[in-house]
């Protein structure tokens, strides 16, 4: 990868042209409320300061697509309950080690002994699984459609080759039934949406349709570099400029319209919607996430350990769930920055890299004042 | 769970919601106020990833036991006069230890880097290193002919940057209890200079100089641990720093401090330079050296190379007027060629609070650089 690929999306200059068209677009004392679906975006919003650019009137509300945020402590708590087996090494993405569960957390597991072990990909998993042929290798399977296709593709590898001492626990979500509660709720008016690019590189967008036909919101599935979160929010204002509302592709670089046939086949072949299944702050959605296929039964964790699988309430102060759907501002948590930091958080937002609070608290908590203090928004 | 903070107004009535400014500012005098209790019950990976939970563990529980006044600032070494009456000559002294994976990296190994690291420690205090100590704790089954390797490596670099090791230890553990080999070494040096570097002596209007391109080791050593199956051309920049520093020196006499940004990276040395002088710095990240190697690998990964370490790199605070003279006698030593102005300590303002750095970015935004809170890195120094 050379720098100049990545610099080419960062440059100030453009986004000074284009942050002009976006003051042109915008109608006086109209306030406009854009969410973005996907915590890479938060991610990339809050690290290269996207807000500072951005005239006051348009605000970026933070959406439910981060894969770590949306674990609910329940599934936290077997995960761990997998891990502390003798027998097993539990395998798991960075993210998810400093998630709480109701004991403590995966770091706390491993620091009690547990065999815990970061990877970068369930292939590695794969790997640890064949260089220790005498334990039992488990993968925690989190995210959304971005990351189902390689944990399929691991599985049919897994089969293919024989491995019998690996096994995934599922926790793979999708992302539009969260986008329709969100638009179903109540408590939050939208004018439009930043579509997930990642997710849409895999399913394309057209399931994204209903959001534009069903709820006339303009969605624009767009890229991570800054300039394409401008580019995007730039889309939907010129949309909502013209009445118009329809899902159109600011990433075409990358997400081809139908999507990946290919990464759609390897989740078929593998996986299955679960009836239903309990977002972190959000309760349950159903049809929202995926399980193993029966046929892959001797490669499911969930079928071969027992696990508490019981439902474990969201800390009382923890409002994670209002953050998740873009009700709330991470600073109006009750807890926020006092008794959930990320030294010692006690949400998932607070946990991961593209949680809206821990993007706010590591990266955004000076520009928001600053933004503040050049135009206040009225109440 | 601890008591939530009170608010920075104790008279203001319980059930108001909280206004950003107020939840804000309530965070910036937390940061600010020194940690006193240490929460967990176990050590865990982030105790030693150099982040806020490094910090929390060793104010909390080491500096609360052995609390001194030598001690007490928590720099990488320690200044004092040779003789107890305060005239005779004064001496830097440091330690550290060495758990890094692989043993041997491209651009390095565990021989050099320990040798190194604690040469780098004393030259950031001004001091001319001279002696070492060497202390190995070795598993049992670990090959000879590596640990001749080490061996060799260890004297090649105290031969290159001038010092000797005069004493040391050897021990050997069962096998499993000590991944292959883990060196300790502390080290001697001598302050041949009439000077004080120290964070006391730093302004609003100082310039920070990086002496050239950061993430280059915490990312060579990252690859090679061939986990993630990058294949970059990529080498670690351990080097001795005393000759850079040395030559800093004697151009200028308007340096303030040094740092080495080892574990944590140039954000964590800012971090907390900032938190000890309670003054703003701000980042430009556009002058920010960067290997374009480390950029890419930085972007797959995920990771900031404003946070991955180094071991050949100095952190220079800098009067302004002297900024000139300080680039120029960097850039003349092989070592320094890249050497860059990135930061600045600002005066205290509302775009600047005190003890923040900010990051202005190439984007043409802004965001708050902080400690990492501690994540569980893979062992690179």
């Amino acid at each position: 990868m050379s720098m100049r690929f990545v610099d080419e999306y960062r440059s100030g200059d453009v986004a000074k042209r284009l942050v002009a068209g976006i003051e042109e677009l915008t109608e006086p004392g109209r306030h406009y409320k854009i969410m973005e679906v996907c915590g890479g975006h938060t991610h990339a919003i809050y690290k290269h300061g996207v807000e500072d650019l951005l005239p006051p009137q348009v605000e970026l509300v933070h959406g439910p697509g981060c894969p770590v945020c949306v674990i609910p402590m329940g599934r936290q708590d077997d995960a761990i309950a997998i891990a502390e087996r003798p027998d097993v090494i539990f395998t798991t993405f960075g993210d998810m080690m400093r998630v709480p569960g109701s004991h403590g957390s995966l770091l706390d597991a491993k620091s009690r002994g547990a065999d815990i072990r970061m990877v970068y990909s369930p292939l590695d998993a794969l790997k640890v699984a064949r260089d220790n042929p005498d334990r039992n290798v488990v993968f925690f399977a989190i995210g959304f459609e971005t990351t189902t296709p390689s944990t399929a593709i691991t599985l049919l590898r897994a089969r293919a080759e024989g491995i019998r001492n690996f096994s995934l626990f599922a926790n793979h979500v999708t992302i539009v039934p969260a986008i329709r509660a969100i638009l179903d709720s109540p408590d939050l008016r939208l004018d439009g949406f930043i579509g997930p690019g990642h997710v849409s590189t895999v399913i394309g967008i057209r399931p994204f349709r209903f959001v534009a036909r069903d709820f006339e919101r303009p969605v624009v599935v767009s890229g991570f570099e800054p300039l394409d979160v401008l580019a995007g929010v730039h889309m939907v204002l010129t949309q909502l400029r013209e009445g118009r509302a329809e899902v159109e592709n600011q990433y075409s670089r990358v997400v081809r319209d139908e999507g990946n046939p290919v990464a759609m086949r390897a989740i078929a072949e593998t996986m299955e919607l679960r009836t239903t299944f309990e977002w972190r702050g959000l309760g349950f959605i159903s049809q929202s996430a995926l399980k193993l296929r029966e046929e892959f039964a001797d490669w499911d964790a969930e079928v071969l350990y027992e696990v508490p699988g019981v439902r474990v309430a969201d800390p009382k102060a923890c409002q994670c769930g209002e953050v998740l759907k873009g009700v709330i501002k991470p600073w109006e948590c009750k807890v926020f920055g006092t008794a959930c930091t990320p030294e010692h958080p006690i949400g998932t937002c607070m946990v991961s890299s593209e949680g809206a609070c821990a993007a706010y608290y590591n990266y955004g908590r000076h520009a928001g004042r600053r933004r503040r203090e050049e135009a206040p928004v009225p109440a | 769970m601890s008591a939530p903070d009170a608010s920075p107004d104790p008279d203001r009535p319980p059930k108001r919601p909280r206004t950003e400014e107020e939840v804000l500012d309530a965070i910036e005098v937390r940061r600010r106020r020194p940690v006193r209790k240490l929460l967990d019950e176990r050590i865990t990976l982030s105790h030693g990833a150099g982040g806020k939970a490094t910090h929390t563990l060793v104010e909390a529980l080491f500096l609360a036991e052995l609390r001194n006044p030598l001690l007490e600032p928590l720099t990488d070494s320690s200044v004092f006069s040779a003789t107890e009456n305060g005239q005779g000559p004064r001496l830097a002294f440091s330690t550290d230890s060495y758990v890094v994976r692989p043993l041997f990296f491209p651009g390095g190994d565990i021989g050099e880097l320990a040798v190194n690291g604690t040469v780098n420690d004393l030259a950031m205090s001004g001091a001319r290193p001279l002696y070492l100590s060497a202390g190995f704790i070795i598993e049992e089954g670990f090959p000879i002919v590596d640990l001749q390797r080490v061996a060799a490596s260890m004297g090649a670099a105290a031969r290159t940057a001038g010092v000797s090791v005069v004493t040391g230890d050897t021990k050997v553990v069962e096998r499993g209890k000590a991944d292959g080999l883990y060196v300790n070494t502390a080290g001697i040096g001598i302050l041949e200079r009439n000077l004080d570097l120290s964070t006391a002596a730093v302004r609003a209007g100082d310039q920070v100089i990086v002496s050239g391109t950061i993430g280059d080791h915490g990312m060579a050593v990252m690859i090679a641990r061939g986990d993630l199956e990058l294949e970059v051309e990529l080498e670690s920049d351990s080097a001795p720093l005393a000759g850079l520093t040395a030559t800093l020196l004697d151009a200028t006499d308007g340096v303030r401090c040094l740092r080495d940004p080892t574990r944590g990276g140039l954000a964590t040395v800012l971090a907390e330079l900032a938190l000890t002088t309670e003054l703003p710095i701000a980042i430009d990240e556009a002058a920010l050296p960067v290997a374009p190697a480390v950029t890419g690998a930085c972007e797959i990964l995920g990771l900031d190379a404003l946070y991955v370490a180094n071991e050949g790199k100095l952190v220079a605070i800098v009067a302004p007027e002297c900024t000139e003279a300080a680039l120029a006698a960097l850039r003349s030593h092989p070592l320094g060629a890249e050497a860059a102005i990135v930061a600045e300590v600002r005066e205290i303002s509302p775009d600047h609070p005190p003890g923040l750095v900010i990051l202005e970015t190439a984007f043409g935004g802004s965001r708050v650089v902080d400690m990492l809170a501690g994540d569980p890195l893979p062992r690179i120094c």
